[in-house]
């Protein structure tokens, strides 16, 4: 399938006032097919904002990026002007952020708030703004669109000012759709139908979307593909019922033992049991080692993983591991 | 046995909160009844907004209850007034959903222990100071992490810290409001065998309020279902999760991420 994002061996790293480097994006290559359902899974420190803000090239001042490409229908992010970026950021790609009360405008009804996206791309005039609004309002508040348009946020509901940041980044008809932990603040049933707008944007219209979080239950039965980040790197990438069930990564595996196990009827002798853990701590990005990243809580490591970092493995139905274990 | 606390219709009601409103009354608890066995953990579920911040905070006596009672060894401690509070207040002792902004960023992490014990005590800087490091060896942090402020530990060790800190008066009741839902499934993990760990080791007794129906199930010996203020449902797991009767429940069950079934995880369905 035609890919419309090609992240080819991407290298991000921060540096400190002193001008230490520190990486906190490990040679990352990924593609996001067109319309499909990229789920991002990593812990807090394993990279996946900075990889969403490298993505459209917002990473702060002391952030660069250090080598790699990023391919976006063709056009080389990394190497666009400003004036070209400007037509690709919330025009082509657009970024959905973690808190949507952070992301708005504490002052200005929402409305107004989506209205200035179409402003600020292809939509100059006044009428055809209007319409659009509305078209888009219509398609998440079906039953409100009027009362919505004229609140603030503070006058909305936690599911209701995520739809608004929806109707921001949809507004000028995106390609493709970065959603950072969109639901992380959102109560389970908020959060499900939260889940539902997305799903209904890929299915229906055809809109790529890469949503990435930290909880692996909410991908299952959601995306299409899931890709691992552990420390900045790509632990294993596949398609999700590969990669939640069978997966192969170490981490992976460990990750998914340490959920409370399923409920079915079976769990009351397990009750009040200790949940495995994954030994250590995670990795410290400024910490520099030599071999594979997961190392030092890796069960299964031996002594090659010490010395030298693991390459990715590509398996049978587009299942890839960066694992000796598999012969990487 | 004797319950370690029993509630019994406990009522909460806000005025709206508009100046010039209208005095329109938010019923935010409405007739909640229930008791907690010691030793043991009741989970309390529900969406946003059906309460569950308002009972907890109610039981730890910093909000008052409009009407009802709350029983805890023997006293209805909803009548009591600020005086005969400071006696009971060390033992109900609360874990916040974020740790980043229920520890003080100025401290240093054995500050923030020995905060309620220098209140509360009238011990020797010594002897506080030995206590403060036995409660976080107990939590599992090293020495080391003693002189850290709150702001330079990961999010496990703050919360942690925030247990560490909740257990220094030897409470009997912890009311863990949302206490896992801000961390990364390994450290939740963690931070759950911590806490079975601790009710083992000091009987403690838990109120786990959570929107995690799978965490509340693996934690809870019952679990209580609150909506719109009203405890709707209340039983052991398996028959709440396994056959809910109240809509609300079924909503919550719903909601439930579709469990993932991996080759590799013992008892998988």
């Amino acid at each position: 399938m035609e890919s419309v994002l090609e992240v080819r061996n991407l290298r991000v790293a921060y540096f400190s006032r002193a001008g230490v480097a520190s990486s906190a994006i490990v040679d990352v290559s990924f593609d996001v097919r067109r319309g499909e359902i990229l789920g991002v899974l990593g812990e807090s420190g394993s990279g996946k904002s900075t990889l969403a803000a490298s993505l459209l090239r917002l990473l702060p001042a002391n952030g660069k990026i250090q080598q790699g490409s990023i391919l976006f229908e063709g056009r080389d992010v990394l190497q666009a002007g400003p004036r070209e970026l400007e037509s690709i950021r919330g025009r082509r790609i657009a970024l959905i952020n973690q808190e949507p009360l952070v992301a708005l405008h504490p002052t200005m009804c929402v409305g107004d708030q989506v209205s200035e996206v179409l402003a600020a791309h292809e939509y100059p005039d006044k009428k055809g703004r209007r319409e659009r609004l509305q078209q888009v309002l219509a398609g998440l508040f079906p039953a409100e669109t009027e009362r919505i348009a004229s609140s603030y946020p503070h006058q909305l509901s936690g599911g209701q000012r995520q739809r608004v940041l929806i109707a921001q980044a949809i507004a000028c008809d995106p390609c493709l759709v970065i959603a950072d932990e969109p639901t992380a603040s959102l109560d389970p049933t908020t959060q499900r139908e939260i889940l539902s707008v997305f799903e209904n944007l890929s299915r229906r219209f055809g809109v790529a979307i890469v949503l990435i979080t930290h909880n692996p239950s909410l991908l299952a039965g959601l995306a299409d593909r899931v890709l691992v980040l552990y420390a900045g790197s790509v632990a294993e990438i596949g398609p999700t019922e590969r990669v939640l069930s069978h997966s192969l990564h170490p981490y992976t595996r460990a990750l998914l033992r340490c959920l409370p196990p399923p409920l079915c009827g079976a769990n009351a002798a397990n009750r009040k049991t200790k949940l495995p853990v994954i030994a250590g701590d995670a990795h410290n990005i400024g910490s520099l080692s030599l071999g594979c990243r997961f190392e030092p809580r890796c069960e299964d490591r031996f002594e090659l993983c010490r010395t030298r970092e693991p390459v990715a493995v590509s398996l049978a139905d587009g299942h890839v591991v960066s694992c000796f274990k598999f012969g990487g | 046995m004797q319950p370690l606390i029993r509630v019994e219709s406990l009522r909460k009601h806000y005025r709206d909160g508009r100046v010039l409103g209208s005095g329109h009354i938010v019923s935010a608890l409405n007739d909640v009844s229930f008791s907690i066995a010691p030793g043991s953990t009741l989970a309390l579920v529900g969406e946003s907004g059906s309460g569950k911040s308002t009972l907890a905070l109610c039981l730890a006596c910093l909000e008052r209850p409009t009407s009802g009672r709350i029983w805890f060894g023997g006293r209805n401690i909803a009548g009591l007034d600020e005086k005969q509070l400071r006696a009971v207040r060390p033992q109900i002792q609360l874990v916040f959903q974020d740790p980043a902004s229920s520890l003080n960023p100025r401290l240093t992490a054995l500050e923030i222990i020995m905060e309620p014990l220098l209140l509360q005590q009238s011990w020797s800087r010594c002897k506080t100071q030995e206590r403060g490091f036995a409660l976080l060896k107990r939590v599992g942090l090293s020495p080391e992490m003693a002189s850290r402020r709150a702001g330079e530990v990961s999010g496990g060790q703050r919360q942690r810290l925030a247990i560490a800190r909740a257990l220094s008066l030897e409470p009997r009741l912890l009311i863990l409001d949302e206490a896992l839902s801000a961390l990364d499934c390994s450290v939740q993990a963690q931070i759950a065998n911590l806490l079975l760990e601790l009710q083992s080791s000091f009987a403690l007794t838990y109120l786990f309020i959570t929107h995690d129906l799978a965490m509340a199930a693996h934690l809870a010996e019952e679990i209580a279902v609150l909506s719109r203020g009203q405890i709707v449902e209340q039983g052991i797991p398996e028959k709440l999760l396994g056959s809910p009767e109240h809509e609300a429940t079924r909503c919550l069950v719903a909601a439930m991420p579709r469990s993932i079934a991996t080759s590799h995880t013992p008892g998988a369905c």
